[in-house]
């Protein structure tokens, strides 16, 4: 048996209370609030001892809480930049060096001199920008409708058994296909035409999306439910408080993915799909290699590379800030 | 409110005019998990009532049952046979996890038992109906005094400690507005130090409120330095041994004199129901 250290109520304890609940058996009426209140203050004693008591709880909350420090923003962002720096400068000498070391002549594979000054000048023309904007616009629709999609499947599958069996592994096996399997058949439904691409960019993401939400789903804590179900949250109104809000974090993951998945598929398709007065990165990509101008296909890798890892880093953040809130891991810095 | 509990309604009674019937009662209730030759009997014919604001301890050892009774009183789960009463209806349930919803505000949590819809129009026709926003904020607010966490509402579950969670989640069971109280081994988590200060807490509101409470631990002197009467259960399959009334003085403390000679004496028993096992 456990023992119970106690060491509070010293020399506080009321006595001669008599039976406590004599006096208290009658309940309000009517009123629905908290009832506590007039009825504890009726001696000296008992105002002392709740008094203390309230401190005492108060006391030991203080104690639980202290020691929660933040370290400064400066300091912050310091420890997670200088890695990715590091990072940076190293892979410049590594490209800088296998330039050096002559296995290709300078005109098929640039160095990073020649293509960070060919990048600078990209970024002064208007279209590049078109481009960009070209393909932005084609993944931000593409993905809004996966996720449109992704929510739709995954919440009809989550919700219903038949649906799982028969749907569920499906799911996840169109996950493992290669997105670029699918253009020949995107291509003949729709023509060499913006919505192939789409079609494509919703197949590759949808389905993580929907992993994500029917993961999310399948483990959320069994207590949660019996805590939403003893509070009188039924069906509908517990999948909206208790549910959806618990598979939050796994729904942010499949989203992360999918737009992985997208970005992939879009740029496969923009290889493939090319469209006249459509400028996309996609397709100056291809003109650079039929061109055989190394800088510009490197510019444009660095430029699809860069907004890949800027959007992912979108999706970071969200997952920080979501999992900081919750409380899912502790912020060491 | 729990769907599949007879209730028996005692219509719209107030103060001292209240039915004196049993707040819970339980009739040769039986809990079978599984079926056929491999069902496992959980509960055989427990009959049990709690008293209008009597606090009664579920002891016993190990697979005893004392979870899955609490789950057919909540309406978790349903008795394989026999009758659950619950006089009003209200019960509100507190687990060994306070199970708080991590996304919501400490507020949020309690606002969300004041957001369900009232179990209809018991206590007296005024505030039924939907509670506005800024209503849910102030009652929260005053649930999370009363547990003296007044100043946390704004705060998320994981900011506070475990004794201070737990009180949050007795504030979110108090806000239900339930005449009866089921715990769970609701402080088994916490330490020592910090289980007695909620023993007090609990005790006080028990009090004021006039709940009828039924506590599940395995702690014999929690047992004994909170109920009213400490039921002791046998294990596999749950039965009730016997039931102890505890006539000692409240305020009492988990390390008197008093607590520990009538904890030895209810711990003798639960051994030799545990040693019928060892054979």
């Amino acid at each position: 048996m456990a023992v119970d250290a106690s060491t509070q109520q010293s020399g506080a304890e009321p006595s001669g209370v008599g039976d406590p609940r004599s006096d208290t058996d009658t309940r309000p009426s009517g009123g629905s609030g908290p009832r506590s209140g007039a009825d504890t203050r009726r001696s000296g004693v008992a105002v002392e001892s709740s008094d203390v008591h309230a401190r005492q709880i108060a006391g030991l909350d203080a104690l639980e809480l202290a020691d929660r420090r933040k370290s400064g923003l400066a300091s912050r962002i310091w420890s997670g930049l200088w890695p990715v720096v590091s990072a940076l400068v190293l892979v410049l000498l590594i490209w800088q060096g296998v330039v050096l070391a002559g296995w290709w002549p300078e005109y098929v594979f640039a160095g990073p001199v020649t293509t960070l000054t060919e990048l600078a000048d990209r970024l002064g023309e208007a279209e590049f920008y078109q481009a960009v904007a070209v393909t932005m616009r084609r993944a931000l629709v593409g993905f809004a409708l996966a996720i449109a999609v992704g929510l739709v499947v995954g919440a009809l599958v989550s919700r219903i058994r038949p649906l799982r069996r028969a749907v569920g592994s499906l799911i996840t096996g169109l996950q493992t296909m290669p997105s670029i399997a699918w253009f020949p058949l995107a291509i003949l439904l729709f023509g060499l035409t913006e919505s192939a691409i789409t079609f494509v960019v919703i197949l590759g993401a949808a389905p993580s999306i929907a992993n994500g939400l029917i993961a999310g789903v399948d483990y959320t804590p069994p207590i949660l439910l019996r805590a939403g179900h003893m509070l009188g949250l039924r069906r509908l109104s517990l999948y909206r408080h208790v549910i959806l809000p618990a598979s939050l974090p796994s729904f942010l993951a499949g989203l992360k993915q999918g737009w992985a998945f997208a970005w992939r598929s879009l740029m496969a398709g923009e290889l493939l799909v090319i469209i006249a007065n459509q400028p996309s990165l996609g397709e100056q990509l291809h003109f650079a290699r039929e061109l055989a101008d190394s800088p510009g296909l490197l510019a444009t890798m660095i430029v699809i590379l860069v907004i890949g890892i800027g959007v992912d880093l979108l999706f970071g953040a969200a997952d920080n800030a979501l999992r900081r809130r919750w409380g899912l891991h502790q912020v060491t810095n | 409110m729990t769907t599949p509990l007879t209730t028996t309604q005692a219509g719209p009674v107030s103060g001292p005019e209240r039915e004196h019937g049993p707040a819970v009662r339980l009739e040769g209730v039986s809990k079978v998990y599984g079926q056929g030759r491999d069902g496992l009997l959980a509960l055989d014919e427990v009959s049990l009532t709690v008293a209008p604001g009597e606090f009664v301890c579920l002891l016993g050892a190990s697979g005893c049952g004392k979870s899955t009774l609490l789950s057919l009183v909540a309406g978790l789960d349903a008795p394989t046979a026999g009758r659950i009463e619950v006089e009003t209806g209200r019960v509100a349930m507190m687990f060994q996890e306070p199970a708080l919803f991590p996304w919501l505000t400490v507020s949020a949590n309690v606002e969300m038992a004041l957001r369900v819809k009232r179990g209809g129009d018991v206590k007296g026709g005024e505030g039924a109906g939907p509670r506005s926003r800024a209503e849910r904020r102030a009652l929260a607010g005053e649930f999370l005094d009363i547990v003296h966490l007044g100043g946390f509402g704004g705060k998320r579950p994981h900011e506070l400690s475990g004794g201070m969670r737990q009180r949050v989640a007795l504030a979110r069971a108090l806000a239900q507005d339930a005449d009866v109280l089921l715990m769970d081994e609701p402080f088994g988590a916490l330490d020592a130090m910090t289980r007695d200060l909620l023993h007090d807490e609990l005790e006080r509101i028990w009090r004021e409120r006039n709940l009828s409470v039924l506590f599940v631990t395995h702690n014999v002197r929690e047992a004994v330095r909170l109920g009213d009467r400490v039921v002791l259960l046998s294990s596999r399959p749950g039965r009730v041994v016997e039931s102890f009334p505890v006539e000692l003085e409240r305020p009492r403390r988990t390390d008197s004199a008093e607590v520990a000679r009538q904890a030895a004496e209810i711990t003798d028993r639960l051994r030799e129901e545990v040693l019928r096992h060892g054979r």
